[in-house]
């Protein structure tokens, strides 16, 4: 059985399953967030009734990310109905935008969209925080109202994204119908060259596999060049085979992806007995490709979707009106300090926005210094404009007063996974979406440039 | 949903439409489940389709439902994001079937959890064979679609298991008559 189809199998109760079966699976966690949460509660309380309950308070995770800081009425309501249902059900893994006990808080536009508006216990975009938190475990099975769920396969779980209606079944029985996906096998070999980060790997596998070349599929990340990738660039990969149309991708887990779960569990207090999967040898594939990391360059997605893909240097003149730094893909710590190492001592030209993922991520910038100097302070002196306020922020468009959003027709590139028309909010709006060194020397230049010119 | 024959109005679109252009994501803040915001965002749906390419709208502003009731899309229709608003907004725009070469895997699990439309695979590629405003029939027991004006009919993929849960209702109405869940509201 491949990785997939054993997992899914151990979570169905059964010995076998192969690609094409029915199974009735058991979920060990069930995320949702400010977008589809509402929804979500909406069904459960129809089909369940007003009264029911949860199946398990403590594997429902709710996650406001998405539209949290905005003056918009409608966003603020929907947190105020999570808020609601996490008191009545007695949900503990709530992370609150603000330290709120009264739910009276909303956003407050007039104290700018940079100075923190966010309490003890918020989280940031939920498929980082998950695992920051400890919610992501090897060997288990996570479901999430939101399609870059399957960012979670990084650490060797069965993680993908459903729909609202799928989301209130599994609320209240704790289990979701699923059909085994065939499995794609990518094998990666040798290790990626300077100036070629994680997001030019997934980019050049979907531009090569297509843009609905892994639908209904698994994506299985096998080969020697995993070992070497460290658990955010796993993370990188895995969040963007949904763009490939996978239903989940998924890697094996290492000493790499032991030591991260171990330590994030034991500090959040959310250990628990995990059994990891790994392949067998006679593992049926539907198809195998091998990927040479070695001979991969610097790489583009050129709009209308995340399949049309160029290197950076075939793009050389294509102009950018603005660049953007944030996100599930690349928002991460890992991603602003590639992008520190090229801005670093010079000045974006570019109307700059960064976005951290967390706010994790935002205290790491803050603490973490290259020769006295903070790397958010770095990022501020060469021009970024910063937010502290983690979160999605512009990357699917989002309210108007949204930081970063495209309220113009302008052009933007961008460390995104999607630039489908209209996705970072102005319908004319041009998104390209790249690595965080490609999108930094990018913001440097004013137009499409290649990093290795900068690093 | 009943009846097993669907018939009325195409609106014909192109590869690769994805969620954001099904339903733009400043308007994910309206709940499905509310009545109102159910109808409103019925308003809304394909209204991030580009207007140069696709000028004739699925609902023009203000006047929902739809004229339409049958979707023909290209390829990998519905990809992107899991927003179920996706297959809402078209199911209360007025439309009951959709018709792609290929779906999402989302989005078309989606259409059967909630029961909003069909979502019916085509080995052809109707795509270049209608018009919007073209009539149509499309039939859900001999799986076939047939333009008002021609005696040709091409053949769809049967949906299997699939439809059953579409007929149902969605996914709860569809576990309640298999008892995969019991109790509850069964009105729905
Ligand atoms: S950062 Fe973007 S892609 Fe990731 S969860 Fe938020 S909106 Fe979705």
């Amino acid at each position: 059985m491949t990785l997939t189809e054993k997992l899914l199998a151990r979570a169905a109760g059964k010995r076998k399953a192969a690609a094409g079966d029915n199974l009735l699976v058991d979920v060990n966690v069930l995320m949702t967030h400010d977008v589809c949460g509402p929804g979500t509660i909406g069904v459960f309380q129809r089909e369940f009734g007003p009264g029911a309950r949860v199946w398990d308070p403590q594997r429902v995770v709710i996650m406001p990310d998405h539209y949290i800081f905005t003056s918009d009425r409608r966003s603020n309501r929907n947190v105020d109905i999570l808020r609601r249902f996490v008191r009545e059900q007695g949900i503990r893994y709530f992370y609150d935008v603000i330290d709120d006990e009264d739910g009276l808080w909303a956003f407050d536009a007039s104290q700018g969209p940079l100075s923190a508006q966010h309490g003890s216990r918020y989280a940031g975009v939920c498929h980082v925080a998950l695992a920051e938190k400890g919610h992501t475990c090897p060997g288990e099975v996570l479901v999430g109202t939101d399609s870059h769920t399957c960012t979670a396969g990084a650490f060797n779980e069965f993680a993908t994204g459903i729909g609202n209606t799928d989301a209130a079944f599994v609320m209240g029985t704790g289990k979701i119908l699923l059909r085994v996906p065939e499995t794609m096998r990518l094998i990666l070999d040798g290790a990626t060259g300077p100036g070629v980060m994680a997001k030019d790997v997934i980019l050049s596998v979907i531009g090569r596999i297509g843009f609905d070349g892994a639908t209904y599929r698994a994506m299985e990340f096998g080969g020697d060049g995993v070992s070497a990738l460290t658990i955010e660039e796993r993370m990188t990969i895995a969040n963007m085979g949904v763009e490939a149309g996978a239903k989940n991708a998924i890697f094996g887990a290492d000493e790499t992806t032991l030591s991260f779960v171990d330590s994030r569990m034991k500090e959040h207090g959310t250990t628990r007995p995990y059994e990891p999967v790994s392949p067998d040898g006679g593992a049926k594939y539907a198809t195998e490709h091998r990927v040479n990391l070695s001979s991969l360059e610097p790489t583009v997605a050129v709009p209308p979707d995340p399949g049309c893909c160029r290197t950076a240097r075939q793009l050389a003149d294509v102009r950018i009106d603005r660049a953007y730094i944030g996100s599930c893909t690349g928002g991460k710590a890992v991603d602003f300090e590639a992008f520190v190492d090229v801005v670093r001592g010079r000045r974006v030209v570019t109307d700059t926005f960064g976005v951290p993922a967390t706010p994790t991520i935002v205290r790491h910038l803050k603490d973490t210094k290259r020769n006295g100097q903070s790397l958010w302070d770095i990022l501020v002196a060469s021009g970024v404009r910063m937010t502290e306020n983690a979160g999605c922020g512009a990357c699917l468009g989002g309210p108007e007063d949204t930081f970063g959003r495209m309220n113009e027709p302008v052009t933007c590139i961008s460390t995104t996974n999607r630039n489908f028309p209209g996705r970072m909010g102005h319908p004319n709006g041009k998104v390209y979406l790249a690595s965080p060194y490609t999108v930094a020397a990018s913001a440097l230049a004013g137009r499409i440039a290649d990093p290795r010119d900068y690093l | 949903m009943s009846g097993k024959r669907v018939g009325g109005k195409v609106y014909v679109v192109g590869d690769n439409i994805d969620t954001d252009q099904i339903i733009p994501g400043q308007y994910l803040s309206l709940i499905p489940t509310i009545r109102e915001e159910y109808i409103r965002l019925g308003g809304y749906a394909l209204c991030g389709l580009p207007v140069d390419q696709y000028p004739k709208r699925l609902v023009e502003p203000g006047r929902a439902p739809s004229e339409y009731s049958v979707l023909i899309a290209g390829r990998n229709f519905g990809c992107g994001s899991s927003r179920e608003h996706a297959p809402i907004a078209l199911g209360a725009a007025g439309i009951r079937v959709v018709i792609a070469e290929s779906f999402a895997r989302i989005f078309f699990r989606n259409c059967l959890a909630t029961g909003e439309l069909y979502p019916i695979e085509s080995a052809y590629r109707l795509y270049d064979a209608f018009e919007t405003g073209d009539c149509v029939e499309v039939d859900l027991q001999s799986w076939g679609l047939g333009a008002a004006d021609s005696s040709c009919i091409y053949p769809l993929k049967p949906l299997g298991e699939a439809e059953k849960i579409v007929s149902a209702g969605g996914l709860f109405a569809y576990a309640r008559k298999t008892g995969l869940v019991r109790g509850g509201n069964a009105s729905s």
